[in-house]
Formats: structure tokens, C-alpha cells, sequence
């Protein structure tokens, strides 16, 4: 008998991406929609394919998890790895392929599913509980563990509409973290909440992992990864690039997206605004090596006057989105105007923020009406490493998984508000709400 | 007090960790299922508890949220009686079987209006549950058939003024009362058949969130709710008998008024209201896959 916890064989997820549009529809929309719908089945009962109406998510995701194995799911935005927990945790199922879960499995791809700010701390886990999966019996049993995790005791009565947001995610997390599942299966869950309780959730799981439990854990935050996780998988456009150990992976993936930092167009130019060739430098700052602009320069081919809007969007190494910095974006009046010919467009942006770390940008350029000509995918890259500031020992990096750019703090004077009282504690002050008083929170 | 140490499980030295053999064993397998297929009871058992909790929460929200709390339960019959008694009962003077309008409308609102707001809460249950659906598992029956327990409550709460109405007006004190518990698990039937059914397509063809309240105030003018059964000319009465609520109202009104019953129409209208349930959770079960795609 085998042990694996988890296999996964061949899963691939087809979206109609028509379908996958939601949010608020109008009647109009709805009615029109529902009209052209029997049309749009009879031409598909007739063998006719809409262009570009699917998209595969997932293809041949094949890989198996050992029992009380901690593993890993890293790639980029998009490359698959929310489709895949959504297809393990049944919310959503497969095209093709199989999955055999061992034991019972619980998935947290939210902090506080079904949280109801109306009900009270108690009532809500109760109802949290169960939703993941508890019985009710189950959750009496935990309750007290629940409640000490989180340290809410004095509020427990208190609808949860009342909790500070710290509040709220250290219950909704304790539920969770309570749950003991054979196989517990969390998505980028650890990005709430402050660092304490954070470190205190790690170290929890930890203890779950060392028991018996298998734990499936995507993150954008390697440091987690690497402190959890024993294997990981890579996910790159829904496909699976790596399996192994963490160190490995993590290497490849940060290696992957390192593109080249030029770009020269290979293809003959198009018979609107074209991009030729696209170049970007770091130039440093006055002291000591401190990187202070980027600049980028843009060759851009025009068969006849134009205005276009040329943007720039700045991806950290994990190729998350996180700046953006553009000609004409917002404003026709800032629109670049090219004449016919050879044009350099030079875009000048601080970068005196960004962590050190690596860093991919996309050209996009745009015609008025923000229709896009060109959207090139990381088709330039910069690496930011520096020295502290004088009197400073440390910089920020990209791995700490705290952001990719520091923003600028300008800070008032520290003002006391009230002393000691003589016995050495602080007063407690009533809290605007509810009027019970404020319990420091675990520290 | 104190949080549980995180390493309390590495050294032994906390709980054992509770024997876990049979789950253990369990093995979930998904792959993707295609047409129809049946319904896993085991499972929905085994999300009993879930079950209850959405009930509770639906209730304690519904009370928690409104000023008056009850009082609406009691508000919106009784006002809708009134304003029946006075248009239909002394403007139109509409027939009454012999008992006086009031009475006789009440009777019978009293369970329609149960129905009708079962069916629009079940109608809009899983879209208002899509933070749910989209990010964790359970059987999406339980969406729908648990979000009717705050109109039950409802029901039970409105009750009580026909109570008082049956003292006040000294009749409906039969055997016929012992009927009441089964034809509300009748209406219960239908109201979880129209529900469900709605609540797919809901999810579908988001078209339904208009067409449930208008449909819903057609259907009422359908069903025997403000004229007896006898106003209806001999010859259309088989139309008006395919309603699955004309004969459940009807029989509803009988029971609590000690009026003649029509065996067979409740008997039909049972097995309608059963008929209506099963195809609806067949056809929820063949279009649940892909809730969460389309939410």
C-alpha cells in the first residue's frame, strides 16, 4: 500500500471564458445574453468553435504528496495555482484527469469564509467551523483551543461586526488552524493578519505537519515556502514545470523569469506604432551606489503621425504587478506624439524605493481609446541591489516578503498622552464601540 | 490560560491525537462527472450539522437585523388581511364558504405567505452565497434547503394571531387541525421544489431575480388564496387544480377552519409537490459542478 495522501493525475481545467465574466449584469445584458444564448448552442451543436471562447487553466497537472508532507505550489499570477487548489478542494471540477485525497481534507482559501458580521464570536465558530467541516460536537470539543489561539475570550459575545480587523483574522485563523484535517490545503492565507500571529500560525501548521497532517500551501511569499515547505511544484501557464525540493524550485522559478534587459523586435514592424527596440538602465544616485532612476528608452516606428500612450508596469520577481508608470495614461493631453519615421522616447522613473531584488517590466502602448497596440511581457528586467543608507543596517528586500517598494514616512513628534498610573499599568481606555474594555492583544 | 504551544504536538507530551482509522481510510476521489447523477444522501448526512448552522444563522440574522424583529412576521399577514377583508370582503363581497372573510382569508395567507417568501429566499440563496460557493466545498443542496428555516419561523409566529382569531371567532376547533402538520411539510415540499429549481437557474441566468417577485404575485392570484374554490366555474376548475398550491391552500384553509376536505385534491397535490421536489434536486444536482464557475 502506497502512502500518498494526495495524487493527482492528469487534471486539466477548461474555462468558457464567456462564462467566467461575473459580477453585476444589467436586465438589458442579461436579456440580450439570455436571447443569443439557444443561438450560440445550435452553432456549437454544429461543430462550431468560437475563437479564443476557452481558455485552459490547468494541463496534465500530474504529482503526488506524500502522507505529512508539506508541499508547495509556486508561479506567477495566472500560471494556475488558485484553479488547482480550487479543483483539489472540489469547489470546482476537473475537465480531465483524477484526484485521490486519503483522509479527510480541509481547504482555507480565505481567512473567515462565511463570517457572519451580525453574529457574535461564538455564534460565528460554530458556523465557521462546520463550514470547514467540523461537526458540531467537534467544534465544543476545540472551542476552548479556538478561543485561547486567538485570544478573543473577553469579546466572544460581541458581534464580530465590532472586532478590529486583528481581531476578526486571528478568530477566523484559529478556527481554522483547529481544524486537523489529514489533509489541509491553504491558499496565500498567511498574508493577513499581524507578524506575531502570523509567525504563531507557521509554527502551528508546523506542529500539524510533524503529527500526521499533509499540508498544500501556495504563497507569493517564499520566505514562508521556504521555512514550511519540504517539496514544491512549479506552475507555469497551467502546465507543471518542477517538481522537487524547495530550495530547487524556488531557485528555478526566480531564475525563469529573469528576461533579457533589452528587447529588439524581430518581426517587421506593424502599421501602427510600432516598438522596436526597448532598453533600460539603472542609473545610480549621488552616494554610495544608491540606485535613483530608471531609464528607459523606447524605439518606436511610425508609418504616419500618431498619439499614443506608452505605459510601463513593474512586476517584482515572482511576477506580481505591483507599480505602474506611464505616458498618457489618464490624461490625452500627455499623449506622446510621434512623427512619421524613427522616433526615442526616454521614460525617466524613481526607483529609490524598490527592495533590492529583481524586477521585470511590460511595455504596453496604447492607442487613445485604450485600445492596446503592443502589450510586451516582460520584455525588459533590472536588478536593484544597494547599501544602506548611512546610519541604517539594513535594506529592504524583495524576499521578506513585505513589499516590493518602501514608501516615503514623514513622521510627527512622539506626544505622551498619559503617564504611568502609580501602580505601574497603563489605564485602559474605553474602545469607540463597544464600550468593553480594550484587552492588550497577545504579544 | 495560554495559546497552545506549537510544539506541544512534535514532543507527545499534549492530546494524543484522536484515532482516526476509518477516515483515514477514506479515500475522496474527484473526477469530472458528466449527465446526471444521483444524489449522495451519505454525504448530505454527513453535512447534518452544517445544515443546522445555516438554519440558525438565517434565523438569528433575520432577528438580529430588523428593529422590530417579529413583529414583522405578525405585520405582513395581517396587513395583507386587511387590505383583502376591505377590497374583497366588503367592496367585492366575495363569497367565503360561510365563515367570515377575515378568518377565511387569513387562513389561507398564512401559508401562501410562507411559500412565497420560501421560494424567494431559496431563489436568491446561492447567488447570495457566492463567497461561499467560490471558496469552499460542501453538497450547494444544503444552500437552498436550508435557507427556508427563517420563513418556517415566520410561519410558526404568524400562527399565533390565528389563533387568536379562531377563539375570537369561535370556530376551526376540529379534528382537521390534526392535518396541519402534514400539509406544511407538503407546502414544505413544494416550496423546496420551486426553490431549488429557481435557485439553479438563478445562478444561471441572473434574469430570475426579476422574474421570481412577479411571478410569485401571479402565481398567489392563481391559487384560492382570496376566493374559495367554489367561485370558479365548474368547468375550468381541473385548470386551476394543476396549481399544486390550490390544492394544498385549500386543504390548509379546511384544516384550520373544520371546513369539508377534498381527499384526492391533497392527495394530488402532495404527489405534485414530491414530483416538483425530485426533479428539482436531480436537475440541481446535474447543474451544481459548475456553481462555482459561474458565480
Amino acid at each position: 500500500m502506497t502512502n500518498h495522501a494526495i495524487r493527482v493525475q492528469g487534471i486539466a481545467k477548461e474555462y468558457d471564458i464567456g462564462s467566467r465574466e461575473t459580477g453585476y449584469k444589467t436586465l438589458r445584458e442579461s436579456l440580450v445574453e439570455a436571447a443569443a444564448m439557444p443561438w450560440r448552442r445550435l452553432r456549437r451543436l454544429g461543430g462550431h468553435i468560437e475563437p479564443n471562447a476557452k481558455f485552459w487553466a490547468l494541463q496534465d497537472v500530474t504529482f503526488d504528496v506524500e502522507q505529512g508532507e508539506v508541499l508547495g505550489i509556486i508561479g506567477r499570477n495566472g500560471a494556475g495555482k488558485s484553479t488547482l487548489l480550487k479543483v483539489l478542494s472540489r469547489i470546482t471540477e476537473p475537465t480531465r484527469g483524477e484526484v485521490q485525497l486519503r483522509g479527510r481534507a480541509a481547504s482555507l482559501l480565505e481567512v473567515g469564509t462565511g463570517f457572519h458580521p451580525e453574529l457574535t464570536g461564538r455564534e460565528n465558530i460554530f458556523l465557521n467551523g462546520t463550514i470547514l467541516g467540523m461537526s458540531r460536537a467537534e467544534v465544543k470539543r476545540k472551542f476552548d483551543a479556538i478561543v485561547d489561539f486567538a485570544g478573543v475570550e473577553k469579546f466572544l459575545d460581541l458581534p464580530v461586526k465590532r472586532y478590529s480587523s486583528g481581531m476578526y483574522v486571528r478568530l477566523a485563523f484559529s478556527v481554522a488552524a483547529n481544524l486537523d484535517p489529514d489533509i489541509l490545503i491553504l491558499d496565500e492565507v498567511l498574508a493577513v493578519g499581524d507578524l506575531d500571529f502570523q509567525k504563531k500560525c507557521l509554527d502551528r501548521m508546523k506542529g500539524l505537519s510533524n503529527s500526521h497532517s499533509t499540508i498544500l500551501f501556495v504563497s507569493h511569499n517564499m520566505g514562508a515556502i521556504q521555512a514550511l515547505c519540504d517539496r514544491c511544484v512549479l506552475l507555469d501557464k497551467g502546465r507543471v514545470t518542477m517538481v522537487g525540493p524547495t530550495t530547487e524550485v524556488i531557485a528555478r522559478f526566480v531564475d525563469q523569469h529573469r528576461a533579457s534587459r533589452q528587447y529588439v523586435r524581430t518581426a517587421p514592424p506593424l502599421a501602427e506604432p510600432t516598438v522596436m527596440a526597448a532598453s533600460l538602465d539603472i542609473e545610480a544616485g549621488a552616494a554610495d551606489g544608491q540606485a535613483a532612476v530608471a531609464i528607459a528608452r523606447i524605439a518606436l516606428r511610425a508609418q504616419a503621425k500618431a498619439r499614443i500612450g506608452v505605459w510601463l508596469r513593474f512586476k517584482d520577481a515572482l511576477g506580481v504587478p505591483f507599480a505602474f508608470a506611464g505616458a498618457g495614461q489618464f490624461d490625452r493631453a500627455d499623449l506622446v506624439a510621434l512623427a512619421p519615421g524613427d522616433n526615442e522616447l526616454e521614460l525617466v522613473v524613481p526607483v529609490d524605493g524598490l527592495a533590492i531584488g529583481d524586477y521585470t517590466v511590460n511595455i504596453t502602448t496604447i492607442q487613445p481609446g485604450a485600445r492596446s497596440i503592443e502589450d510586451l511581457d516582460d520584455c525588459l528586467s533590472f536588478t536593484i541591489q544597494r547599501a544602506p543608507r548611512p546610519g541604517a543596517t539594513r535594506v529592504l528586500e524583495q524576499a521578506w516578503g513585505y513589499g516590493s517598494m518602501e514608501l516615503p514616512v514623514s513622521r510627527g513628534d512622539v506626544r505622551m498622552i498619559e503617564p504611568l498610573a502609580t501602580d505601574g499599568t497603563a489605564r485602559a481606555s474605553p474602545p469607540a464601540a463597544s464600550g468593553a474594555p480594550i484587552a492588550a492583544t497577545n504579544s | 490560560m495560554g495559546y497552545m504551544k506549537p510544539d506541544e504536538r512534535m514532543e507527545g507530551a499534549g492530546p494524543a491525537m484522536p484515532p482516526r482509522a476509518s477516515e483515514a481510510q477514506r479515500v475522496t476521489v474527484i473526477r469530472p462527472s458528466r449527465g446526471w447523477r444521483s444524489l449522495d444522501l451519505a454525504e448530505l448526512w454527513r453535512y447534518r450539522d452544517l445544515f443546522g448552522m445555516l438554519v440558525e444563522r438565517d434565523v438569528k440574522v433575520r432577528y438580529k437585523q430588523t428593529v422590530l424583529g417579529s413583529a414583522w412576521a405578525i405585520l405582513q399577514p395581517v396587513m395583507t388581511m386587511v387590505v383583502f377583508t376591505v377590497l374583497f370582503g366588503q367592496f367585492a363581497k366575495m363569497p367565503s364558504d360561510g365563515v367570515p372573510y377575515p378568518i377565511f382569508v387569513y387562513a389561507a395567507l398564512l401559508p401562501w405567505l410562507f411559500f412565497a417568501n420560501s421560494i424567494t429566499t431559496a431563489a436568491n440563496s446561492l447567488v447570495g452565497s457566492s463567497n461561499l460557493i467560490s471558496k469552499v466545498y460542501f453538497p450547494r443542496l444544503l444552500i437552498p434547503l436550508s435557507s427556508i428555516g427563517a420563513s418556517l419561523v415566520d410561519f410558526a409566529i404568524a400562527s399565533s394571531v390565528l389563533l387568536v382569531m379562531m377563539v375570537y371567532y369561535g370556530l376551526g376547533w376540529s379534528l382537521n387541525l390534526l392535518l396541519v402538520p402534514f400539509l406544511t411539510l407538503g407546502i414544505i415540499f413544494a416550496a423546496l421544489g420551486v426553490g431549488t429549481l429557481l435557485a439553479a437557474l438563478n445562478a444561471s441566468y441572473r434574469d430570475f431575480r426579476y422574474v421570481v417577485p412577479f411571478g410569485v404575485q401571479l402565481w398567489m392570484f392563481v391559487t384560492p388564496v382570496a376566493y374559495p374554490i367554489s367561485v370558479v366555474p365548474e368547468a375550468w376548475r381541473w385548470v386551476i387544480f394543476l396549481n399544486p398550491m390550490t390544492g394544498l391552500i385549500d386543504a390548509m384553509r379546511a384544516a384550520f377552519l373544520g371546513l369539508p376536505l377534498n381527499g384526492s385534491a391533497i392527495v394530488v397535490s402532495l404527489a405534485v409537490s414530491v414530483l416538483l421536489f425530485a426533479i428539482a434536486v436531480a436537475y440541481f444536482e446535474r447543474v451544481e459542478r459548475g456553481f462555482a464557475d459561474v458565480i
